[in-house]
């Protein structure tokens, strides 16, 4: 019972360790062929490789809707709650949706929300 | 809250405002031609803050009902890293000019994972610890991509980023068993939890996994996959940044929560910074033998120091957090100076990393090869310079604390990772005749060299008095 700590801990340590190397030997495909490789569309025969590039700025606009969501989802147990904490909570949340504006008028000003 | 608490707060909240002020003013005027005064602007508030908490800190107060602590622990750590950053920031200009990455976000980055990391060392609650870590860990994943246009470099960010959102889910885990079997996620209140009885197995599951992630965080053995990686990647200040302040904000962080909320089963954690210490000295001083780019070598030198450094703690008595507090702060004075000439490391204008092109440098200049030649003798703990005196500390608290078995171990590790240390010495004075560099050094850099240079050899007298300051900050933690 004295060691268990570090036996819980030699246990994850080595754990980690070997699922970090082995995961990529395990868990990667071993028998490609070319039916599996190939990029598949449904009800026609694929137009190109499903590995293209996409347009960076897909990612960005995806981004910055979870950053807005995540604000959306901090406000709501905020207005339930607001009768209980007081002005302090009222300008805690200020404060915050501040910072968010201002990372905001960053984005804007930055060109991250033209398409062209 | 009151306007007490603000006043507490006041240095995290005054460069978090300077911050934002500073995005939206360069933002909307010149954009990157502000780049140069904004790293100087920045600079000045970090070591501004920094005199403020030197001279107007005192006592020991804490605000948000305990999740932030001021004390002398925590001001010791903040005027390290403040101070740091700002030496560092001013030695990343000239690089970045070179290099064409003189982006105005780099400061700003910069400062704002420093607010992070001063929330780390004052944190005083498993939430606000975790508020810490991400705002400091979020910037630096942003910086070690700096360098958008290289492979090299995105792939570092991408691999700091990924491995670090892995250690912030195992210390997320370790909280969230924490707050499951002491029911608070108070520092004070869960050793107060634990010491109402036998410890429950869940708490010491919560434990491990909490420790696991800071590991990673100090780049500890086994957790310092990332490190060798994200340090060869990143652009040598910002490896060069990593090296210093988030090392020095996470080993505090690691110290203060093993002993304020842990404290009652100092044995059990022992343990496991033990095992820490010995993997990351031996590992540290081995795998570094046989690299041959610096910033690869100095990641491997990091984590051997940080298994040092985790000796003091392991030793878990007042000394051994006195010596952990003194190890840091030379560690970072060593690497600062270390890293001020390898950003000089340069052929016609590119970056040279491969350390055999310090080929006879002292034939060349032959003051830097002087200097840098302390700096590697204190890196390997050669007893006239300072280095020697922080690992001397280290071992001596764990002799006393009864653990000569890990003092044994530390001086084994040191005599072996001398060698790759002496390497350098050997190949700017002894080594053959090759291609040389001809790396010019900005003013400030010489400076910084030099400086940290003459520390190794003058801090010898007394230490620059850091022994005493150490020690009250020290005892601070224990009460």
């Amino acid at each position: 019972m004295q060691y268990l700590p570090i036996l819980i801990f030699l246990g994850l340590a080595i754990a980690l360790g070997l699922i970090l190397i082995l995961a990529a030997i395990i868990v990667a495909v071993s028998n490609p062929d070319s039916e599996k490789t190939s990029a598949y569309e449904c009800g026609f025969n694929a137009f190109d490789d499903a590995r293209m590039k996409f347009d960076v700025r897909f990612y960005l606009v995806a981004i910055l809707f979870i950053i807005f969501d995540l604000e959306v989802a901090f406000l709501f147990p905020w207005a339930v709650s607001f009768k209980d904490i007081g002005m302090v909570g009222f300008w805690s949340m200020m404060v915050f949706l501040g910072v968010l504006t201002i990372g905001f008028a960053y984005e804007w000003k930055k060109g991250a929300l033209e398409w062209d | 809250m009151s306007s007490n608490a603000l006043t507490i707060i006041f240095s995290e909240i005054a460069l978090i405002v300077y911050v934002l002020g500073a995005l939206m003013y360069a933002v909307y005027t010149k954009k990157d031609e502000l780049t140069s005064k904004l790293i100087w602007l920045t600079s000045a508030v970090m070591v501004a803050l920094g005199g403020l908490i030197v001279f107007f800190g005192s006592g020991e107060s804490t605000a948000f009902n305990g999740a932030f602590i001021d004390d002398e622990f925590a001001r010791y750590g903040k005027v390290i890293i403040l101070w740091s950053s700002a030496i560092i920031l001013i030695l990343s200009r000239d690089y970045l000019t070179k290099n064409l990455l003189l982006k105005f976000e780099y400061p700003i980055l910069v400062a704002i994972s420093v607010v992070g990391m001063m929330m780390m060392v004052s944190a005083g609650d498993l939430l606000s610890l975790y508020m810490g870590i991400e705002l400091q860990a979020l910037s630096l994943y942003v910086i070690a991509a700096f360098n958008r246009d290289s492979v090299r470099s995105t792939e570092a960010g991408l691999k700091y980023f990924v491995l670090g959102a892995l250690s912030s889910g195992l210390l997320l885990y370790g909280v969230s068993l924490i707050y499951g079997f002491s029911g608070t996620t108070k520092f004070s209140d869960i050793a107060l939890a634990l010491g109402q009885g036998p410890t429950p197995l869940g708490l010491l599951v919560g434990l491990v996994f909490l420790i696991s992630g800071l590991a990673f965080k100090i780049s500890a053995a086994p957790f310092h996959m990332w490190t060798p990686d994200v340090y060869e990647g990143a652009p040598t200040p910002v490896t060069a940044f990593f090296a210093t302040a988030p090392k020095v904000a996470a080993m505090i962080l690691f110290t203060r929560i093993v002993f304020d909320a842990f404290g009652e089963i100092i044995t059990d954690w022992q343990q496991i910074v033990s095992f820490l210490a010995v993997a990351s000295m031996f590992l540290g001083s081995i795998a570094a033998i046989g690299q041959k780019d610096i910033k690869r070598l100095m990641a491997y030198s990091s984590i051997a120091h940080m298994g040092f450094a985790l000796v003091g703690l392991a030793s878990g008595s007042l000394a051994g957090i006195q010596s952990l507090l003194i190890y840091i702060a030379i560690y970072v004075v060593m690497n600062i100076g270390t890293f001020a000439f390898i950003l000089s490391m340069e052929r016609e204008g590119k970056s040279i990393n491969n350390i055999i092109a310090l080929n006879m440098y002292s034939k060349i200049e032959p003051l830097r090869a002087l200097a840098l030649m302390i700096l590697m003798f204190s890196l390997a703990g050669i007893p006239p310079m300072l280095g020697f005196f922080g690992k001397f500390y280290v071992l001596k608290a764990a002799v006393d604390a009864g653990m000569a078995w890990l003092a044994i171990m530390g001086v084994i590790a040191s005599v072996i990772g001398a060698f790759y240390y002496l390497r350098i010495i050997y190949l700017m004075y002894f080594g053959e005749e090759t291609e040389k560099l001809d790396g010019s050094m900005s003013t400030f850099g010489w400076m910084t060299l030099m400086v940290s240079a003459i520390v190794m050899i003058v801090g010898v007298v007394n230490l620059f008095g850091i022994e005493r300051i150490a020690l009250s900050a020290a005892s601070t933690l224990l009460n």
